[in-house]
């Protein structure tokens, strides 16, 4: 003992080891949540919330998302910022779905899974004129996204 | 014992602070990336364009219409199946009535290809908010009891719509 107490003429450090612990945790704990597939949902989306809503067990082998915030603006590619008005999509589908042609066999047009993410307040007529749009460029299944809740959402009316 | 004694007294320090450094960076990164989402499902529908539509033979059973009016605000003022009105109780949302219903349409129809092979058609009002719609598919599609699903009728789709 003696001989250590000599020695202290270093700076005295803090012991590191319980923060390093606790920083490695957190590191840990937020590598572990993120999640990188969902990049496709928009914060300007509201879904409608279901009591059965279920994610899909498999992946869609090719979806395509259209979005509608309650503005009744559409969102065809992720993370974009303008909206398109239901005349531009028209035009992106069918350009989309040629471009699914152009491919060959490996995929056809009904295989293609169209996920509808529209807010909850936008208007049913709205949200059929995308369906129509899609249906016109040739897509024929489509996957109408609700939210997941506990209650049935039969009351929600905000 | 005397050897490692004397081996204490340089001990070597690990410089710490560039791990530190890189620690915290990685840290604020995935905080920052961090964001609450809520599970999403679907529900899946498959509805071929209306003109390929080949006028096949009539399906046996006919049709259910599901007829939903808006009020102005686009909020449900009234919802019908066939003829069969759902107003709605101080307990009940008429969603719970039109599942109710279903669930005794599918239950008095026991058998295979019966109610649940029949077909909903959705009829809403154009201003009718989107949420109905969701909740009309949920009422109609299924139900949850005591953490286990059971399946109504699947079929459904949308009536053309008309401003």
């Amino acid at each position: 003992m003696k001989v250590v107490s000599a020695k202290r003429r270093e700076v005295s450090e803090g012991d590191m080891t319980p923060m390093i612990d606790m920083v490695f945790q957190l590191i840990a704990f937020f590598m572990v949540l993120i999640n990188f597939s969902d990049i496709d949902q928009d914060q300007r989306v509201h879904l409608p919330k279901s009591e059965l809503a279920k994610p899909p067990e498999v992946a869609y082998e090719k979806p395509i998302t259209l979005q509608m915030t309650a503005d009744e603006g559409i969102i065809l590619n992720a993370g974009a910022s303008d909206l398109l008005s239901i005349e531009d999509l028209r035009i992106a589908l069918m350009r989309q779905s040629q471009v699914i042609k152009a491919q060959g066999d490996d995929i056809k047009l009904s295989d293609v899974t169209v996920i509808i993410r529209a807010d909850e307040s936008a208007r049913h007529g709205k949200v059929l004129e995308m369906v129509d749009a899609a249906q016109q460029a040739g897509f024929e299944t489509f996957a109408f996204r609700g939210k997941q809740s506990q209650d049935s959402g039969f009351n929600s009316r905000e | 014992m005397k050897i490692r004694k004397t081996k204490h007294k340089d001990k070597i320090e690990l410089q710490m602070t560039p791990m530190i450094d890189i620690v915290f960076q990685l840290l604020v990164f995935f905080i920052m990336t961090f964001k609450i989402v809520e599970p999403e499902g679907d529900f899946n529908v498959r509805m071929p364009p209306p003109a390929s539509q080949s006028p096949s033979q009539p399906p046996e059973t006919p049709t259910l219409i599901l007829k939903m009016t808006a009020d102005a605000d686009g909020n449900l003022a009234s919802m019908k199946l066939g003829d069969v009105p759902f107003t709605g109780t101080d307990k009940l949302t008429p969603f719970d009535q039109l599942r109710s219903h279903i669930v005794s349409l599918v239950g008095d129809e026991a058998g295979p290809g019966t109610a649940s092979e029949r077909e909903v058609e959705l009829d809403s009002d154009f201003n009718l908010k989107y949420r109905y719609d969701i909740n009309a598919i949920t009422a109609i599609s299924g139900y949850i009891q005591d953490g286990q699903k059971f399946k109504l009728i699947e079929k459904i789709r949308f009536a053309p719509s008309s401003e």
